[in-house]
């Protein structure tokens, strides 16, 4: 077995001593002769070798002289060079590097001599000049001038393998550390070696390379559920590992050289997976971003969301200044200010209908800013009015499992545990809506350590790429399914269960206890997966009407005294609304007025109602103060729009799901504020600074789960379906905002269903299919597909057409389809 | 060296006894204007400076200039070599597409914003050794004072080299059947009809389009 890495189990590896370069040293069995090498400080140079994958010894850089003891114990030097990634060591190895061996320092120079044959040697406009490993080795490794003075084998350059990956085949020297990557990592092997010999190169399938004179392949071609060449979800990885310019990214194409860029370790802002990204910036502005290095969390992986969606932060709706309302009677068009002026309309606004607010603080921000909420609703407010979820799901159950189990409960469930468990994923659609986790359970499955089974209406690709077995659910049913399984995983109990709980299991009446009920039974441990980048952060800081921060239950005595002893301020006894009674208590006029976060308006049940709501609570003389980042529907109704900053300019810590605390320092050094810097200004402007002090997480009586009972699943009629819908990684979301080159990998959106339900509504053959809810209809291509039945499947906001959104409808609703 | 010290050094002993006594002291008042009066007859080394103007030495470091290829292409692909070089930290460069709508240069790339700061530049010439187009050299032009700074940091417009007849305006598309090597290797010499086209057709007005139509004719006739 040849491994990159030793196996992390407590097994002990035998020691194995070699000599490298006259050092002596002692490696683990099965160690490459490359690594051991690099135990000891001596960098063979290479190019394929990539510690995360698996060896290929494709670009023969590292060949080194190797001599080994026979029976008799004398060494013998192997005939030829070898290749030290793919050798692993044997007891009483003599290794030679290029440093002390005349053979491997020839054999290197004469191996970089022809990678360099068909190289165009175009650094000067290559993107990877300056950064490139290959550049890099022929300058301390190569000949001075070239001996090559024949014509160059050229392609027509550079190839768009999507609208953001572009390959130039001349610059490749044919390490397939990209198709490795898709293949071995990602799952999606869209490129692919092809043709012999000097031809060699990297392609799509193309017929036309290929060699298929218009037919098919025999095989099956690796098509997505849209019935066109994939697109993987984590390209723009491969740019990142080819350690040549072959591979490079439509948006930073041209835009800057390495020596131009300063580099800030940062953390990604699109899910909540915390995965360490770097962020290059030139002159104030951020030209790209590239996976980070921590093995704890991502790796060296980042999706194609978190790598190349980032000019949101710079769109051109960015609040630059405070806006207050024109006029006496503060009825006119909203107008800038300056801060002082908008602190004080807002201070006095608020502070004339204190005890009657609410605060919608959204699930984006840091634990700083979660906390500075918490703090503000409680103190400066007077409320428990509050609640993080800006979703079209969650009630009363589910605050009562994230006040139960979640809030407070510290690192629990890490990625490492994830490696080597017997994952039931419920409610979640990791490749969607949680990458980090995809790609580390798809490592677990792999190496079959891991088992996934995931419950949900239909074995989607990315639960096929991580092998999953399907608990088949349609929505709605989800807590009888989950009631109704006892065991999962396929070990009999010698590996760690862990059930996963998406927060899309809410949306199910009773899942989110079912899940927790099996995960008593089987002995699973819980996980919470939120979308967001702040949610966990939300729910440790308290941001629901029955919880405090760390964990304490509002009702409890004794964690109101804690909180108060902290704070110096009591907070409120009596539990507060929840989003849902927050818009009805608005648009009945019970509160006077809003604080909105992060909070966009089209994530809202029913975003129709509760712009009512926010437009009735003004007509009735309420307030709405909004603290965002960029003009929204929301900010179009404030009385005072107080600007905040986006995580490249603030310095704050995010928690992932696990509950990690992954802090990151600001970008760029501007005059804008963070949310917790905002609230504190308008906490003081009020008159009753915001306490600033921090609890540890609660010891006493948690909030006991409720136990709700599922109610009974809807049951379609003639010419109905179930709805099921999650959100895709790149949808129409505003962080994607002003990125095109990204926006062309998304998926297309169709409409799934199985053949038996296609064929129970008469759509037998139909190509596109209309599927109409309570707020609107949307007609999709049809794709047959393992749904269960009576379920349509719908994207809830693809980007290039409308989805379930529009519809109005959640996923469990009965919509009506038509051909 | 040691002869002309000691002549140094004997020199006064020798004047004092020479000119001793009531004429010496008669000529000491203006004895000190014996180098003005002996340079009188020298050659003059003063330059009359801005009336009179002497040509600098041929390879002299001055002003910059970003040159094109005959047919009018810029030579500047974008690659920031220059900045790179540059150990005053003078020059700065953003690369961007060619696309065949907006050809500035041959190839892929072109030099989309190129500026030189004056102020900071201390023309060494390791920008332009750098330059692997032989898109940036330097003139002989070296009057670079100015009331502003921002007037002292250049920009592409006024470092890029005029269109001398019959280049053609740029963008326009390369010379068809060509690659950047080609024009690198000089085998582009002026404009096509087929560019003289595409430039009719985009930009009928352009006034570098009569004088690339003639340049193109007496290329044909020859």
């Amino acid at each position: 077995m040849t491994t990159t890495q030793p196996a992390p189990t407590g097994q002990v590896v035998p020691l194995v001593e070699v000599t490298i370069d006259g050092v002596r040293t002692e490696v683990p069995k099965g160690t490459l002769v490359i690594r051991a090498a690099e135990d000891i400080g001596i960098a063979i140079p290479r190019f394929c070798d990539h510690p995360l994958l698996k060896p290929a010894g494709a670009c023969r850089q590292c060949l080194v002289e190797v001599a080994t003891p026979d029976r008799e114990g004398t060494l013998r030097t192997m005939p030829k060079p070898q290749a030290s990634c793919t050798l692993e060591v044997s007891p009483g190895m003599v290794v030679s590097t290029q440093l002390t061996s005349e053979v491997a320092d020839k054999a290197q120079h004469g191996v970089m001599e022809f990678l360099l044959i068909n190289h165009p040697l175009d650094c000067p406009i290559c993107d990877k000049g300056g950064e490139c490993p290959l550049q890099n080795q022929a300058m301390a490794h190569g000949r001075a001038t070239t001996r090559f003075v024949d014509v160059k084998r050229t392609y027509p350059k550079p190839l768009a393998i999507s609208t953001q990956i572009l390959l130039d085949r001349e610059r490749c020297i044919l390490c397939q550390r990209c198709t490795r990557f898709s293949d071995e990592i990602a799952g999606d092997p869209f490129i692919e070696l092809q043709m012999r010999g000097a031809r060699q190169q990297i392609g799509t399938f193309d017929s036309g390379v290929l060699g298929f004179a218009g037919d098919a392949p025999v095989g099956a071609a690796e098509l997505d559920d849209s019935g066109r060449p994939f697109a993987s979800y984590f390209s723009g990885n491969t740019i990142q590992i080819c350690p040549v310019g072959a591979l490079t990214s439509a948006a930073y194409r041209f835009r800057a050289r390495p020596f131009d860029l300063v580099s800030v370790p940062s953390i990604a802002e699109h899910d909540a997976c915390g995965a360490a990204i770097r962020i290059d910036h030139r002159r104030g502005v951020v030209l790209r971003r590239l996976a980070g290095d921590d093995p704890a969390v991502n790796e060296e992986w980042i999706s194609d969301k978190d790598r190349f969606a980032f000019r949101w932060q710079v769109a051109a709706d960015r609040l630059v200044a405070p806006l207050v309302r024109d006029g006496e009677d503060g009825s006119g068009p909203l107008v800038e200010t300056s801060w002082a002026d908008a602190l004080d309309v807002a201070a006095t606004l608020l502070a004339q209908r204190r005890g009657s607010l609410a605060a919608l603080p959204g699930g984006r921000g840091t634990l700083e800013d979660a906390l500075a909420w918490s703090a503000f609703t409680r103190v400066v407010l007077g409320t428990n009015d509050v609640d993080f979820r800006s979703r079209a799901y969650g009630g009363a159950e589910e605050a009562d499992h994230l006040a139960a189990r979640v809030a407070g409960s510290g690192l629990d469930v890490t990625y490492a545990d994830l490696d080597g468990a017997d994952v039931l994923l419920a409610g979640l659609e990791p490749e969607e809506e949680a990458a980090t986790i995809f790609l580390r359970l798809r490592k677990g499955v792999l190496a079959a350590r891991t088992h996934v089974t995931v419950l949900g209406p239909y074995l989607t690709r990315g639960s096929a790429k991580l092998r999953a077995t399907l608990l088949p659910a349609a929505p709605g049913t989800e807590a009888e399914v989950l009631e109704a399984t006892d065991t999962f995983g396929a070990s009999d109990g010698d590996r760690p269960r862990i059930v996963l709980v998406g927060e899309r299991l809410a949306a199910a009446p009773g899942g989110l206890t079912a899940a927790a009920a099996l995960a008593e039974r089987t002995g699973a441990r819980l996980a919470w997966v939120p979308r967001r980048a702040g949610d966990r952060a939300a729910v440790e800081a308290g941001l629901l009407p029955i919880l405090l921060p760390g964990g304490r239950p509002v009702a409890d005595e004794s964690a109101r005294a804690e909180v108060a002893a902290a704070w110096g301020v009591t907070p409120p006894a009596a539990p507060g609304r929840d989003l849902a009674g927050i818009l009805d208590a608005l648009r009945a006029g019970e509160l006077a007025g809003v604080v909105v976060g992060g909070v966009e308006l089209e994530d809202l049940p029913d975003p129709a109602a509760a712009l009512a709501a926010l437009e009735a609570v003004r007509a009735a003389g309420g307030v709405v103060v909004s603290l965002e980042v960029r003009r929204s529907a929301i900010t179009e109704l404030a009385d005072v729009v107080l600007p905040v900053a986006p995580p490249a300019e603030k310095a704050g810590t995010f928690l992932t799901w696990e509950g990690r605390p992954r802090a990151f320092a600001a970008v760029f050094d501007t005059a804008a504020l963070g949310d917790a810097a905002v609230l504190g200004l308008l906490a003081e402007e009020i008159g009753t600074p915001l306490p600033d002090a921090s609890m540890p997480a609660w010891r006493g009586q948690r909030v006991a789960a409720a136990r709700l009972d599922a109610p009974a699943p809807p049951e379609p009629g003639p010419g109905q379906a179930v709805l099921a819908t999650w959100r895709l990684l790149l949808d129409a979301g505003r962080g994607q905002d002003d990125e095109p080159h990204l926006a062309g990998t998304a998926r297309r959106a169709v409409a799934l269903m199985a053949e038996s339900t296609a064929r129970g509504l008469g759509l037998q053959g139909a190509a596109e299919v209309t599927v109409r809810g309570p707020r609107g209809s949307v007609t999709l291509p049809l794709v047959l597909a393992g749904v269960v039945d009576g379920v349509v499947w719908l994207p809830f906001s693809p980007r290039e057409r409308a989805g379930a959104a529009a519809l109005g409808a959640q996923s469990g609703d009965i919509v009506e389809v038509t051909a | 060296m040691s002869e002309s010290s000691e002549r140094a050094g004997g020199q006064p002993e020798e004047k004092r006894r020479g000119l001793g006594g009531a004429i010496g002291d008669l000529l000491a008042p203006v004895a000190g204007f014996g180098v003005t009066f002996s340079n009188m007859f020298r050659p003059t080394v003063t330059e009359q400076y801005p009336y009179v103007r002497h040509p600098t030495a041929p390879r002299y470091h001055g002003r910059h200039q970003l040159n094109r290829y005959p047919d009018g292409l810029e030579k500047c692909i974008g690659c920031e070599l220059c900045a790179w070089a540059c150990p005053a930290d003078a020059i700065f460069v953003e690369g961007a597409d060619n696309t065949p709508e907006n050809q500035h240069s041959p190839g892929e790339r072109y030099g989309a914003v190129y500026q030189i700061n004056y102020l900071r530049c201390i023309f060494c010439g390791l920008c332009i050794e750098a330059c692997p187009t032989r898109a940036l050299t330097m003139g002989n032009d070296f009057e670079l004072a100015g009331p502003t700074r921002e007037g002292l940091i250049f920009t592409k417009e006024e470092l890029l080299a005029p269109l001398t007849q019959g280049m053609l305006g740029v963008p326009h598309p390369m010379v068809e059947g060509t690659t950047d090597r080609d024009y690198y290797r000089g085998e582009v010499t002026g404009p096509t009809a087929d560019q003289i086209a595409w430039v009719e057709r985009e930009r009928p007005e352009d006034p570098t389009l009569e004088g690339a139509r003639q340049a193109a004719a007496t290329k044909a006739v020859r």
